[in-house]
C-alpha cells in the first residue's frame, strides 16, 4: 500500500489547552533550558483552569543543535530536571528547523495511541552563542554534508537558488520578496514577544535619525523600498536574497500542552483541536521534483487536509515557514492557497496581510518574530492557538467566525515538512 | 566501468574527482536510473546491482546563487562580503542534477549569469581537502 494514499486517522482526538512562549531575541545571559522554563511558565500562567504540573505524563522537546550551539547533547533530561518533572519521560526530537513541529506530532501520536492523556510539547534553541559564520556552518549541517555543502551552498544559498529558479520560471521579482519582509515586520510590530517588534518603516526612520545625529549624510529614503534597495542598509547575503529576506538568528523557546480531547473540560472551555496533521520527507534541492516547490510540503499538506476533511480554501489563518521571504511565497503555493507562481503577486496585492483574505504569519513569522530553529514549529502553533481563541491582541485577525488555522514547518531546505490544521472546538 | 570494484561511497566519488579528474556516479543495472551521487541501493527501484558511470561533464545551469555571507571553509579561501562566489545546481546532459561550484562567471554581477547556459566540467582546481564538482561556461 502506498504511503501517501492510505487515509489516516488519529486513534483518538487530541486538543491543545495551553500555549506559552519565551521572548524571542538575543539573550546573552540565558541558556536554552532557561528559555524553555520561561516558555513553560508563560504557558502555566495562561492556562484557563490551571494544572498540577505533576499531572504531565510525558514530554517531547524539539531542538536542532544544542550540541553545536551550546556544546550540550542529551538536552531532554535537563529540561525534565529544570521543570522539576523527573522522572517523567522526555525525548528530544531533531529534524532541523522542523524539530518542534515533529515533536508536536510525536506528542499527538502519544495521546492518540492511548498511552498518555497529558503531554507537554515544546522546542528551544540558543543560537546567538556563535558568531554569524559559525551559525551559518551549523545551519548548513541541515543540508547534505557530502553533496550540497562542499559546493559552497549555505542555508540562505539554497533558498537563494530556489528564488532564482522561481523568478526565472514565474513573474516573481525582488520587490515581491521584500514585500514579504515588510508585511511580516508590520505584524511583528504588533507582537510584544517578537525579536523585531518593529516595522521596517521605523527601522528606516531610525537609520535616518542616527545619521543626522552623527552629522553623517542622511540617506534620502522616501519609502521602505528605497531603504531596502540601499545595499548599505540591506546588504546581499546570497543572491537574490538580502539581509531583510532572511529570518534572524534567535534565542527562544515555545511549548503547548496537549490532552486527550475527552479531558479538555478539566483545563479550559476553549480548547483547540488537532483537526489534521501531516509530515513528509524530501530530497536535496538538486534531486527535488521541482526547483520552485518543496515536495515534502505538498505531501504533508495533502495528508493534513485529508485528515481534517478540509481544503486550502477553508483555512482562515496560517503560520508558514518564512525562514526566507521566498520560502513564504512558495509555502503559500505548496499549501494550495495560491496557484504556482502566484504567491509573489498575492503578497503584492495585500492578500496575505493581517486584514487580507488569507492572513499569513500574523505573529510576524520567523522573519520578524524570530527563528530559534528548534522552537519555531511550536511557536507557530502557539500563534494559531491564540488567534483561534481570539486572544491575539492587536494582531488579532478580524474575523468573528475564525475556526480553522494551519501551521507549516520546514526542516532544512525541505528535507522535512510538518503541516498541522487546528480547529476551534465548537 | 564494470571492472571497477570500489565501494559506492562519497570517498570513491571524491577520489574520482581529485585523482582522476572525472565526475563518476552510479547506474542501476536493473532499471537504468543514474545518480551522480554514488549509493549502494537504487533510490528508484531499490535494486542492489549498481555500476559506476562516468558522466560526460556537459551540463546546463538550472539555478544559482552568489554567496556573500560565506561559511568558514570559503572564508579561508578569501571569499566574503566583497568577494562573493557562485554556486548552484546543474542539469547534466544525461539527465540528473547535482549541486556544484560555478566558476568563470562574475559573482559580483549575478544579473549577468543566465540560467540555461551551457556549462562544462572543470576540475583543474578541485580542492583535495573539500572536493566538489565545478563547472564553467562552455
Amino acid at each position: 500500500m502506498s504511503t501517501t494514499s492510505r487515509k489516516r486517522r488519529l486513534g483518538r482526538a487530541v486538543s491543545i489547552v495551553g500555549a506559552g512562549m519565551s521572548r524571542f531575541g538575543a539573550f546573552a545571559d540565558k541558556d536554552s533550558r532557561d528559555l524553555f522554563v520561561e516558555a513553560f511558565q508563560d504557558m502555566l500562567d495562561n492556562l484557563d483552569q490551571g494544572i498540577d504540573v505533576q499531572d504531565i505524563e510525558c514530554a517531547y522537546v524539539g531542538n536542532y543543535s544544542s550540541d553545536l550551539f551550546e556544546h550540550q547533547g542529551h538536552t531532554a533530561p535537563i529540561i525534565a530536571d529544570w521543570l522539576g518533572l523527573t522522572p517523567m519521560p522526555v525525548t528530544r526530537i531533531e529534524n532541523a528547523c522542523a524539530s518542534s513541529g515533529s515533536a508536536l506530532r510525536e506528542g499527538i501520536m502519544a495521546i492518540a495511541s492511548g498511552l498518555y492523556d497529558i503531554v507537554l510539547v515544546g522546542g528551544m534553541e540558543k543560537m546567538t552563542s556563535l558568531p554569524t559564520e559559525g551559525v551559518t556552518d551549523v545551519l548548513a549541517t541541515a543540508a547534505d554534508g557530502l553533496y550540497e555543502v562542499p559546493a559552497g551552498l549555505t542555508f540562505p544559498g539554497i533558498f537563494g537558488a530556489i528564488a532564482t529558479a522561481h523568478m526565472d520560471r514565474y513573474d516573481t521579482n525582488l520587490d515581491h520578496l521584500l514585500k514579504v519582509a515588510i508585511k511580516n515586520h508590520e505584524n511583528g510590530a504588533l507582537n510584544p514577544k517578537a525579536q523585531f517588534n518593529v516595522t521596517i518603516q521605523s527601522l528606516m526612520e531610525r537609520r535616518m535619525t542616527r545619521a543626522q545625529e552623527r552629522g553623517q549624510p542622511v540617506p534620502e529614503y522616501v519609502t521602505e523600498m528605497d531603504f531596502l534597495n540601499d545595499p548599505a542598509a540591506n546588504p546581499w547575503i546570497a543572491w537574490p536574497l538580502r539581509l531583510y529576506d532572511c529570518a534572524p538568528i534567535t534565542d527562544g523557546a515555545a511549548c503547548v500542552l496537549l490532552v486527550a480531547s475527552e479531558l479538555t473540560h478539566n483545563f479550559t472551555d476553549k480548547p483547540i483541536d488537532i483537526a489534521g496533521t501531516g509530515q513528509a520527507s524530501g530530497r536535496p534541492l538538486h534531486d527535488a521534483d521541482e526547483l520552485t516547490s518543496l515536495s515534502a510540503a505538498k505531501a504533508a499538506a495533502s495528508q493534513a487536509y485529508e485528515m481534517a476533511g478540509v481544503t486550502a480554501d477553508d483555512i482562515q489563518v496560517a503560520e508558514v515557514h518564512d525562514c526566507f521571504t521566498i520560502a513564504e511565497i512558495i509555502a503559500t503555493e505548496d499549501l494550495g492557497f495560491f496557484a504556482p507562481g502566484e504567491g509573489g503577486r498575492a503578497v503584492d496585492e495585500g492578500r496575505t496581510a493581517l486584514h487580507g483574505d488569507k492572513p499569513i504569519n500574523t505573529s510576524g513569522g520567523l522573519k520578524a518574530k524570530g527563528h530559534p530553529v528548534g522552537a519555531s514549529g511550536v511557536g507557530q502553533v502557539a500563534e494559531i492557538f491564540h488567534q483561534l481563541r481570539g486572544e491575539a491582541g492587536e494582531r488579532q485577525v478580524n474575523n468573528p467566525n475564525l475556526e480553522l488555522g494551519l501551521t507549516h514547518n520546514v526542516g532544512g531546505t525541505g528535507g522535512t515538512c510538518v503541516v498541522n490544521i487546528l480547529r476551534r472546538a465548537s | 566501468m564494470a571492472e571497477d570494484n570500489r565501494a559506492f561511497t562519497a570517498a570513491s566519488f571524491n577520489a574520482y574527482l581529485t585523482q582522476e579528474k572525472k565526475l563518476v556516479g552510479v547506474r542501476c543495472r536493473a532499471c537504468g536510473t543514474l545518480s551522480p551521487q554514488p549509493r549502494p541501493m537504487c533510490h528508484a527501484c531499490h535494486g542492489r546491482d549498481m555500476e559506476w558511470h562516468e558522466f560526460s561533464g556537459m551540463a546546463r545551469l538550472s539555478t544559482f546563487t552568489c554567496i556573500s555571507i560565506v561559511p568558514v571553509s570559503m572564508s579561508k579561501k578569501g571569499y566574503g562580503r566583497d568577494n562573493p562566489y557562485c554556486t548552484g545546481i546543474v542539469t547534466l546532459e544525461e539527465g540528473p542534477r547535482l549541486s556544484a561550484r560555478i566558476i568563470g562567471v562574475d559573482a559580483r554581477n549575478p544579473q549577468d549569469i543566465k540560467t540555461g547556459m551551457e556549462l562544462v566540467l572543470d576540475l583543474a582546481e578541485v580542492d583535495p581537502d573539500n572536493p566538489t564538482p565545478a563547472f564553467r561556461p562552455k
